[in-house]
């Protein structure tokens, strides 16, 4: 626990860690108005990607698509469930399983002839 | 381990007495849901494997209702800002908004729920059972799995909202709702997928 809280002589300000603590916390626990843009944005981005349903399909639009929804993922995995400012075991951990299952099933979808390219 | 994670949740973690300074619980969250990937990964491949291969009866992309579908999409990612603002109000200590945060949470989960109801219904009205095609099985089982997925996120914040209203809920124990909320956030993801990938492309 020391390391977390370097001596700091009786009287003195240690400003570099106060600022540096400040911002990690407001990084760890945003307001909520944060939380709020961030739900906008992700409204956004579904109206988008319903908006790009009704246009003409091509490959531009589903790899548009498949971008949007790997955006909408991130974020949602990212700040909501906070894995940006979590531990990195726990990142780690969950984005293992998750390269796990895309690779297994791509190679799975793969072998049945799944994507023609 | 505790110099790798950033100050604040340093702090947080100081008190879990492990060698990784995650608690148990959280950490068992994060196993399951890195699990459940898999599960889905499965259900999701199955239903591209065969959405082109029914002989008979409608298929869903027939009968599928995009505007609908689109609405139940929103309010569940909305049901997901209100679970993160229900974590960072018990984070603060503010109890009640808490409750209202958690109900508001399960209210907007059983809306989409009952839209998962309504399309079911109204898929089977139009002929499409499970039993119809394979396709028509593979979209109900992946689609189904993540409606009981959603429920039972339903029952864990009415739990939640039970125990907070008893005063078994303090700041001391956020870590609680933080776990429920990785859950309820999980189910927002996975429908995220499906619904880009189920029902916009086609």
């Amino acid at each position: 626990m020391s390391d977390l809280h370097p001596t700091v002589a009786p009287g003195e300000f240690d400003a570099e860690h106060a600022v540096e603590a400040a911002l990690e916390e407001r990084r760890a626990h945003p307001p909520d108005s944060e939380y709020v843009l961030i739900a906008l944005g992700l409204a956004v981005l579904t109206a988008i990607e319903v908006g790009l349903y009704y246009l003409k399909s091509n490959y531009t639009t589903i790899v548009v698509l498949l971008i949007l929804m790997a955006l909408k993922f991130s974020i949602v995995v990212g700040w909501f469930m906070h894995l940006r400012f979590d531990s990195p075991l726990l990142r780690r951990l969950f984005v293992g399983g998750l390269i796990l299952a895309v690779s297994v099933y791509t190679v799975t979808l793969l072998m049945f002839g799944v994507f023609h390219f | 381990m505790a110099d790798t994670l950033p100050a604040a949740h340093a702090h947080a973690d100081a008190h879990h007495a492990t060698s990784t300074g995650i608690s148990n619980e959280k950490m068992a969250m994060w196993a399951f849901l890195a699990s459940d990937c898999l599960l889905f990964g499965a259900l999701i491949s199955t239903y591209i494997l065969y959405r082109h291969k029914a002989v008979a009866g409608p298929t869903p992309h027939s009968l599928y209702d995009i505007p609908f579908t689109s609405v139940s999409s929103f309010v569940l990612l909305m049901s997901s800002l209100s679970m993160a603002l229900a974590v960072a109000a018990i984070q603060r200590g503010d109890e009640r908004r808490l409750r209202v945060w958690l109900s508001t949470t399960a209210l907007l989960g059983s809306v989409f729920i009952g839209g998962q109801i309504y399309e079911f219904t109204s898929f089977i009205r139009r002929g499409m059972t499970i039993k119809t095609n394979v396709t028509s099985g593979a979209f109900f089982v992946l689609t189904g799995f993540h409606g009981v997925h959603v429920t039972l996120g339903i029952l864990m914040l009415l739990s939640l909202v039970s125990l907070s209203i008893r005063g078994k809920i303090p700041q001391a124990k956020a870590e609680v709702v933080e776990i429920a909320g990785l859950y309820w956030h999980f189910v927002d993801i996975v429908w995220i997928i499906i619904f880009t990938v189920i029902y916009l492309i086609p």
